[in-house]
């Protein structure tokens, strides 16, 4: 038993050090002159990276039992829907107004549209 | 009358209901935080100018409470194995040090607020410091409640050690894995807002 919580603790040390050294490469990955869109991708995988380390270690996601990862599953679902529903809308043109070219229409009446 | 399954698990769920019903709350947390981060990109991608992070805010700040934060993290998930390992009087150490390292936190977050009201940034003078605010004062009293219940385990609540031990440490575990969360929602919060 005691062992058993000496070697987690190596453990939860090692993650701590990791994640450390992972907060200073965000700062210095920040300063190189990447555009936006390659900025926001790397910052996110580090922060993925560190997340699941919090997740997996500190949190024992790990050793965890399936009850919890499928409460997980659900919450991660249902994240990724919440992230695109208002995404969806600004995408979305359905119901905006904009006209077809009338071909049959009179010259007269399809020339303001 | 007691409750149920609060130590032994439930030959169903295989769980104890503290890990579960913790668990359930995160799920929700998840969720709340998750609008946010979703209303921030919408109002990224809509804006008209969105300023960098870096220009407006204190990133060598925002990063050394990053590390205050996973350091507390750190002492957290100790103050738990040290309960494991039968030591009460390491865990109050360790347990103290993860609240000393929250409120470290609060004050660094405080002086951040404070100057930037000095210099006239307040919620309503941008959309980024809308959605800056309203974040990071969520995360803030997201930590104050983890500090009230950490105290409480550090102080009064510690008494039940002497009564029941495994519900003790289950309690301490629930506390932990909250404030682990925390932890998570800044390891997000802290590139998105200052260096993005």
């Amino acid at each position: 038993m005691s062992e058993d919580v000496q070697a987690h603790i190596r453990t939860y040390m090692k993650v701590g050090a990791a994640l450390a050294v992972l907060t200073v490469v965000t700062v210095a990955v920040s300063y190189l002159p990447f555009g936006v869109p390659l900025a926001v991708t790397v910052a996110l995988i580090i922060a993925a990276t560190k997340g699941s380390l919090v997740v997996s270690f500190f949190m024992h996601l790990i050793e965890e039992k399936r009850g919890i990862y499928a409460t997980l599953l659900l919450t991660a679902f249902f994240f990724i829907v919440l992230l695109f529903i208002p995404l969806l809308g600004h995408a979305d043109k359905v119901g905006e107004y904009y006209t077809v070219p009338n071909a049959n229409a009179p010259a007269a009446e399809s020339g303001g549209h | 009358m007691d409750i149920p399954y609060i130590v032994e698990e439930r030959a169903d769920t295989g769980l104890n209901n503290v890990k579960l019903g913790i668990w359930l709350f995160l799920a929700s947390e998840v969720m709340l935080f998750g609008a946010l981060f979703s209303s921030y990109v919408l109002l990224r991608l809509i804006a008209p100018e969105w300023p960098l992070g870096v220009d407006v805010l204190n990133v060598p700040l925002g990063a050394v409470n990053t590390a205050v934060l996973i350091g507390s993290s750190v002492t957290m998930v100790l103050a738990y194995a040290s309960l494991k390992m039968d030591n009460l009087d390491r865990y109050k150490q360790w347990m103290g040090l993860t609240v000393a390292l929250a409120l470290v936190f609060m004050i660094i977050k405080a002086f951040e607020y404070n100057h930037e009201f000095e210099i006239g940034n307040f919620p309503w003078t941008s959309t980024y410091l809308a959605i800056y605010f309203t974040m990071t004062g969520l995360h803030a009293l997201h930590i104050i409640g983890g500090v009230i219940v950490n105290s409480y385990f550090l102080g009064p609540g510690a008494k039940m050690w002497e009564t029941n031990k495994a519900q003790f440490t289950n309690r301490v575990e629930a506390a932990g894995l909250y404030w682990h969360f925390v932890d998570l929602v800044w390891i997000f919060l802290f590139p998105v807002l200052y260096l993005l």
